[in-house]
């Protein structure tokens, strides 16, 4: 039941956000319910084998069966530590989001919950078309975010994000059925478990695109690449990014762009091996393309939210190329690396939601010795840098190393160019920082009237909590490697013929009782 | 258990020391935060030296010292420990770091004691310091990058520590990008020696080197040194990278002492030195190591010539030492790099102080054209500063003159070498001592310029202390590594840290017998014009101080084109830095905002003027349909008929 409720549990939330009359008590209330849904979801490392690759925790009820369709959700070393990212972050972007969302609170409070099931259940969904669902439900909490509560184009943004992710979508939904299809012609009975989809022997011909594996290999490509992005499918996401509220894009950063990676590895490479291993060289290229594009265009924006923007596109970019290293280390620092980004690039969002609260804009321009003016923030947004350029000691240098070493191990070639990233990416933040903490002061900084505060309370209750994961991902990466190593040992191990078996839960309780019986 | 305990003092102490000032920089004043500092630094000089005594009392064979804290990062074959391990060579290393790092925080104390972050200044201190030793003392090339951009961090920090300059605070950007180059290129070195080897231990690389040299350029091996080696050029300010190190003067002057000539530029040499058989293996990277370390070495002195700030001329020389550093262990006499390494962060150190100390007297003026004559106002700088001069331009027996002479006359006689790289180093010995001289006599002789509003005074004890005690260092430390023609002649003195080091250098394969006489006849012709040019250089600017002005106007274009560093900066900012600017900027506008973009308008349009298409087909007009159905029933009808 864990991990049904820990699905579903948000929607009740959003209904009670929803109902709830007392408007002053709602953020707390919202709070208290996110950090439940936190420790509901640290409760999976008692239940969890990190030992084994299996599928865990698993829930199976039959649905549609005339489809083989099934409430089917399950755990692994994979989905594992997003799931932890999701509901971590959560309660930091509530508080976060305290004093940034003013009006239609509660709508506010109730998308983020109906977010956090779809989110959730898109990590856990082990049938096809449950995971579609989620999948699309996820567009329909953000579309409002950045409708209600974003920016001055808020509407074009919002629109170009839901058309943009949708048309992948609707490839994607084309390909499942036709894969169910395809079970049935396999097993006699039609399938749309995943587990299924994994034992099918979809023939490759190498070489042609109009060939079965290969179409339905871009099929769910394409919508996973839109969604990371992957250059050159990346233009959605600036706008969406400059005109979402803060919350929105720290959510949008540090869980959403990782359902794209997250379906590359668990969906795209496992179900269409020799596809994947035949195109790799087409994803790695468009990854180390993004690395360097998105690093160039971030270093010549004029406004902050956009150059963090476009660096998520250089750092997805990085997690790509890990993925499609096709080895241990390349996958380990991938996986990684998602973590990272949502850990370090969230936090980027936060603090530059920070200071436009205060100066309501993000004109770099306009900045300029806020050093001097706000220490405590300087630093925070310093060591979040250095995260963001992987600095050793951080976590994002261990993601980069890990990702940068595999490429080097599969592809030389491409990580030669893709280690220019490490010098972009310095140039364009400390660039960036120079601007905006460094310097005689701005006008925004000078600007007598309106004297700026340090971080106050709540802002570093926000903060610590990312700086803390920041230096324990840096130092102790074994720590979280331990629970997902397992299952990605076997992902590169047997990609090419990979199958997902099925840990029984209830076999340790089953034995218990027959101890007892006995 | 002890040896864990002592070298977690060693590294930590700095680490605590860092985070007591960092947590509460805003309340601790100058003195307490200097206090803070200067012990930490302190205990862990202390705790480096109980190492060396251990290492000492241990029998030669086996002076090693192993801890492995955790483990780092552990993904397939990959494992990284969080080990450290102390043996001859880098004991040296943290005794220089720890011990000339305590005498320039005891300086600071007083340097910094008008500045308002001074707590935070000493918090970056000993950030610096931690990184600096899990640099030298890490096992493993990954643990060795930890503390190789944690420097480069600190660095930064300090370089900008008066941020409210945006000069400054570009100064400081700069060296960390410049670094970051290097970065890059030293992790694709890693990677190349992963591939090869499968591990980044040190030992265990430099126990699996090939005995036979390669002779190939792209073996991976090669490959892999040039890349260690372009992370070195980063670091320790060599050509092509070394342009960020005269701007990192910006920095406040205890730190250009530290970590812009005593320390953090000699990690490259280090480095290479550690590795030094894996280095000897690829003789190309070798050969291209000298060379560039000998450019370099000519390079930044010839520059150094033309300057007038204090500072800029210390560091131009700095680059020019580092050059030699290179140049040695190019033509393999790492123990002679290793040795001019610890003399030079002596007397570097010593004048980079002493330069402090004439600022803080000339209320910050740098500028050497308005001093003069400081002599007889500051007599312990001048004295302790004369000492550092005799031994930067080679004076025997002065601790630079060992060393350098080692240099010189390894880079003739050692199989790597060739005249043409002894040639280098002698024109850069000639321009050193020429510089050097010239900076002394603007500086502290002939007639005072000093601006009538500024009364020069000798700096305080706290300042003057460690001149002195750098100044002992730099007159006898080069007894530690006597020639051996030298030695012989004097009796049979040892070489003590060629003996102290043999267990960790090897030694250059093919060496032949020297020849004494082209020995003495190599030092006496080096030293000779060393002496000739100071006393040209003594004759220009404190006997006919005119005589230097008339000079100039005579080759002024020449004068002009070294005067600003070739360019170089310029050249850079126009090739590169522009260029990418510019070019990113029209790739965000042509290609992501006017293509990409507009991309998907077009096939939106086409999707939508697709959907009008079809839409206008079904118009509800009965005369239309009847006609699409005619047409369909020519079309099919031909289609069969034809078919």
């Amino acid at each position: 039941m864990l991990l049904s409720s820990l699905v579903f549990l948000p929607i009740l939330f959003a209904l009670i956000m929803v109902v709830w009359p007392n408007k002053t008590t709602l953020r707390p209330l919202a709070l208290g319910l996110s950090l439940i849904q936190f420790a509901l979801s640290l409760t999976i490392f008692w239940k969890f084998d990190p030992s084994s690759s299996a599928l865990q925790l698993v829930e199976k009820y039959p649905w549609i069966e005339r489809f083989g369709v099934n409430y089917y959700l399950g755990i692994d070393g994979i989905s594992l530590w997003l799931v932890i990212l999701t509901t971590f972050l959560l309660p930091i972007i509530i508080v976060g989001s305290w004093q940034a969302i003013e009006d239609r609170v509660k709508g506010f409070h109730a998308a983020l919950f109906v977010l956090q099931t779809a989110m959730l259940g898109t990590f856990l969904a082990i049938d096809a078309i449950f995971f579609y669902i989620f999948w699309e439900l996820s567009l329909v909490p953000m579309y409002f975010m950045i409708g209600i509560w974003g920016g001055s184009r808020r509407i074009y943004a919002t629109i170009k994000f839901f058309i943009y992710t949708m048309v992948g979508s609707v490839l994607m939904l084309v390909a499942i059925i036709y894969m169910m299809f395809l079970t049935q012609e396999a097993f006699g009975t039609m399938s749309a478990s995943l587990i299924d989809f994994y034992r099918l022997d979809i023939p490759f011909i190498a070489g042609q695109f109009f060939s079965l594996q290969t179409l339905l290999f871009f099929a769910f490509a394409l919508a996973f690449a839109i969604k990371v992005p992957v250059w050159p499918f990346h233009t959605w996401l600036p706008d969406a990014h400059v005109e979402a509220p803060t919350p929105g894009s720290v959510i949008l950063a540090g869980v959403m762009l990782k359902m794209g990676t997250y379906g590359l590895m668990r969906w795209t490479i496992p179900l269409f091996p020799e596809a994947a291993e035949y195109w790799a060289w087409l994803f790695l290229l468009v990854a180390v393309v993004g690395i360097v594009y998105g690093a160039v265009v971030a270093m010549v924006q004029p406004d902050i939210k956009k150059l963090v923007a476009y660096s998520s596109v250089s750092h997805m970019g990085y997690i790509v190329l890990g993925l499609f290293a096709f080895n241990e280390t390349g996958m380990t620092g991938g996986l990684y690396q998602m973590l990272n980004h949502g850990i370090s690039t969230g936090a980027l969002f936060l603090l530059v939601g920070m200071i436009y609260e205060r100066t309501h804009s993000r004109e770099i321009s306009k900045y300029g010795g806020l050093a001097g003016v706000l220490p405590f923030f300087t630093i925070a947004f310093f060591i979040v840098t250095l995260s963001s350029i992987a600095v050793p000691l951080t976590n994002g240098f261990v993601g980069e190393f890990l990702i940068l070493l595999g490429t080097f191990q599969a592809n030389p070639g491409f990580a030669y160019v893709a280690v220019s990233g490490v010098v972009l990416g310095a140039v364009y933040m400390l660039w960036m920082f120079k601007r905006v903490f460094f310097g005689p002061k701005g006008e925004l900084v000078k600007d007598e009237s309106h004297p700026l505060h340090d971080l106050s309370p709540r802002e570093f209750a926000v903060l610590i909590p990312m700086g803390v994961m920041i230096f324990w991902m840096g130092l102790f990466p074994n720590h979280f490697f331990h629970w997902s190593n397992a299952s990605i040992k076997h992902l590169v191990e047997s990609r090419s013929n990979y199958i997902l078996t099925v840990k029984d839960t209830n076999t340790k309780t089953q034995s218990a009782a027959l101890v007892e019986g006995e | 258990m002890s040896h864990q305990l002592l070298i977690s003092t060693l590294i930590l102490s700095p680490l605590i020391g860092f985070l007591i000032n960092g947590l509460r920089y805003k309340r601790h004043s100058a003195n307490v935060a200097g206090g803070v500092a200067t012990a930490a630094a302190a205990i862990s000089f202390l705790s480096a030296i109980l190492i060396f005594m251990e290492l000492l009392a241990m029998p030669k064979e086996g002076r090693q010292i192993a801890v492995n804290f955790f483990e780092w990062m552990t993904v397939a074959s990959l494992k990284i420990n969080m080990g450290f391990l102390v043996d001859p060579l880098n004991v040296i290393m943290i005794l220089i770091i720890t011990g000339v790092g305590s005498l320039i925080h005891l300086f600071s104390v007083s340097y910094m004691h008008h500045d308002e972050g001074a707590a935070k200044y000493f918090a970056y201190l000993n950030l610096f310091l931690f990184n600096m030793l899990v640099l030298v003392l890490g096992d493993n090339l990954l643990v060795m990058f930890v503390g190789w951009e944690g420097v480069g961090l600190c660095s930064y920090l300090l370089i900008g520590f008066w941020f409210k300059d945006s000069d400054k605070a570009a100064a400081g950007m700069k060296a960390f990008v410049t670094n970051r180059v290097g970065d890059a290129a030293f992790l694709l070195g890693m990677f190349l020696l992963f591939v090869s080897f499968g591990t980044l231990n040190f030992q265990e690389i430099n126990n699996m080197v090939p005995a036979d040299p390669t002779f190939s350029w792209l073996s991976p091996l090669t490959l892999g040194t040039l890349f260690l080696f372009i992370g070195a050029t980063g670091k320790s300010a060599q050509i092509p990278l070394y342009v960020w190190l005269p701007d990192a003067m910006a920095g406040p002057t205890p730190v250009s002492a530290l970590i812009h000539a005593a320390t953090m530029v000699t990690a490259g040499v280090y480095m290479i030195i550690r590795l030094n058989p894996l280095f000897l293996h690829t003789p190309n990277t070798m050969l291209v190591i000298a060379i560039i370390g000998g450019l370099t070495a000519v390079m930044a002195a010839s520059i150094g010539l033309t300057q007038w700030d204090i500072k800029k001329v210390l560091a131009y020389s700095t680059v020019s030492q580092l050059g030699y550093m290179f140049l040695a262990v190019g033509v393999g006499a790492f123990t002679a790099g290793l040795f001019h390494l610890m003399t030079h962060a002596f007397f570097k150190a010593l004048m980079f102080l002493g330069s402090g100390s004439v600022i803080h007297a000339m209320h910050e003026e740098q500028d050497i054209r308005k001093m003069g004559g400081l002599k007889k106002h500051m007599p312990i700088t001048h004295f302790t500063f004369l000492i550092g001069w005799l031994a930067i331009i080679g004076m025997p027996p002065f601790s630079g003159f060992f060393s350098k002479d080692e240099i010189l006359w390894l880079s003739f006689h050692s199989p790597l070498g060739h005249p043409a790289l002894w040639a280098l180093g002698a024109v850069g010995a000639v321009m050193t001592a020429f510089y050097m001289t010239r900076l002394m006599a603007l500086t502290f002789w002939g007639k005072s310029r000093v601006p009538q509003d500024v009364h020069p005074h000798e700096s305080p004890a706290l300042m003057t202390i460690p001149l002195i005690v750098l100044a002992i260092l730099s007159a006898f430390a080069g007894w530690l590594g006597v020639p051996h023609v030298i030695g012989a002649a004097l009796g049979h003195l040892p070489n003590i840290l060629a003996e102290f080091l043999s267990l960790n250098i090897k030694p250059i394969p093919n060496l032949a017998e020297a020849n004494v006489t082209t020995e003495i006849i190599l030092m006496s012709v080096s030293v000779g014009f060393a002496l000739i040019s100071a006393a040209l250089a003594y004759h220009m600017y404190v006997r006919n101080p005119e005589l230097p002005g008339k000079f100039t106007e005579k080759v002024k274009g020449l004068h002009n084109f070294v005067y600003n560093k070739y360019f170089v900066d310029e050249a850079y900012e126009g090739s590169i830095i522009q260029p990418l600017v510019q070019t990113s900027k029209s790739i965000w506008f042509y290609v992501d905002v006017n293509f990409i973009d507009k991309a998907t308008y077009w096939i939106s349009d086409i999707i939508k003027g697709g959907g009008s298409l079809v839409r206008s087909l079904q118009n509800g007009n009965l005369q239309t349909y009847a006609m699409y159905v005619a047409i369909g029933l020519v079309m099919t009808l031909t289609f069969i008929l034809v078919r």
